[in-house]
């Protein structure tokens, strides 16, 4: 894990910077709502990651609960506060691009009342943890509600479909063409592999220092801390 | 490019300050997760450092 770190901090800073770039000033703007669009960039990739860091969270709270792996109680854990930051920057930017384009920084649509859920869940997951003393109970805990919350992620998926809403349909479906053109849908999809690698980088980062801050004890962790 | 000069580029066919605000926030967003873990980690060596010398005087 300490060797990839780096190799994928490099990657993460040169997608993000070339994807950042391109969106800003070379795709092109959008016909109907102008340079405002540019905010897309940012949104759906916080967005997407998001939905599957909490994907993410909920299968290695179950991988934890069933097979009592701490490796994987630890990923859950770490995970959380990414994912929340996640739903919290695409809430945001959706209420920034909202105003010019709708004319109002929130409605009560399906799609944004079920994203603001997957951010209290997340919350619920970060105060639940910090709540409960025992490392252990703690992960049992927040597995339980991480995987009791995971149904509200195809209500999210779905939500444009199921309900009449404001918000605009899927960008990227795994079937079909983007709607929009290759100038731009390319610069969001290096934005949106830009936000994995980071969502890589700052997990690895994270579940480094729980693995340090639980096995401070161990004997290895003794002789890295004499090494230095 | 799709800007013809640097002030068009700022002024984003004036939705300028909802474009840079929500780069703006994005960009502190993904810093703040970076560095965070990074001074935590800080944090924690230096704590177990402490600790360590600390049982070594009393031993």
């Amino acid at each position: 894990m300490g060797k990839l770190l780096p190799w994928f901090a490099i990657v993460t800073a040169a997608l993000l910077v070339s994807g950042i770039v391109w969106a800003l000033a070379f795709a092109p703007s959008d016909y109907q709502q102008g340079n405002s669009f540019r905010i897309i960039y940012i949104h759906v990739p916080s967005a997407i990651l998001a939905q599957s860091c909490y994907m993410l969270m909920a299968i290695a709270g179950a991988i934890g609960l069933i097979w009592k792996m701490k490796v994987a109680d630890m990923v859950a854990k770490s995970s959380a506060p990414i994912g929340a930051t996640m739903a919290l920057l695409a809430l945001v930017t959706g209420a920034i691009w909202g105003k010019p384009t709708w004319g109002s920084w929130w409605v009560w649509d399906a799609r944004l009342t079920s994203m603001l859920i997957l951010l209290f869940l997340y919350l619920g997951v970060i105060a639940l943890n910090s709540a409960i003393e025992s490392e252990a109970t703690a992960a049992q805990a927040t597995a339980v509600l991480a995987l009791v919350g995971l149904v509200n992620i195809p209500i999210i998926k779905y939500s444009v479909e199921w309900w009449n809403t404001l918000h605009q349909p899927a960008t990227f479906t795994l079937t079909e063409r983007p709607a929009m053109p290759a100038e731009m849908w390319v610069p969001l999809l290096v934005m949106v592999i830009g936000f994995y690698c980071f969502f890589a980088v700052s997990l690895m980062l994270r579940t480094r220092n729980e693995i340090l801050h639980r096995e401070r004890r161990a004997r290895w962790v003794r002789e890295l801390i004499e090494k230095q | 490019m799709s800007f013809d000069s640097f002030s068009d580029f700022l002024a984003m066919g004036g939705h300028g300050l909802y474009v840079w605000l929500s780069y703006a926030i994005a960009l502190f967003v993904i810093v703040i997760n970076l560095v965070s873990p990074v001074l935590r980690k800080k944090q924690l060596v230096s704590e177990l450092v402490r600790r360590l010398r600390r049982e070594k005087n009393a031993s």
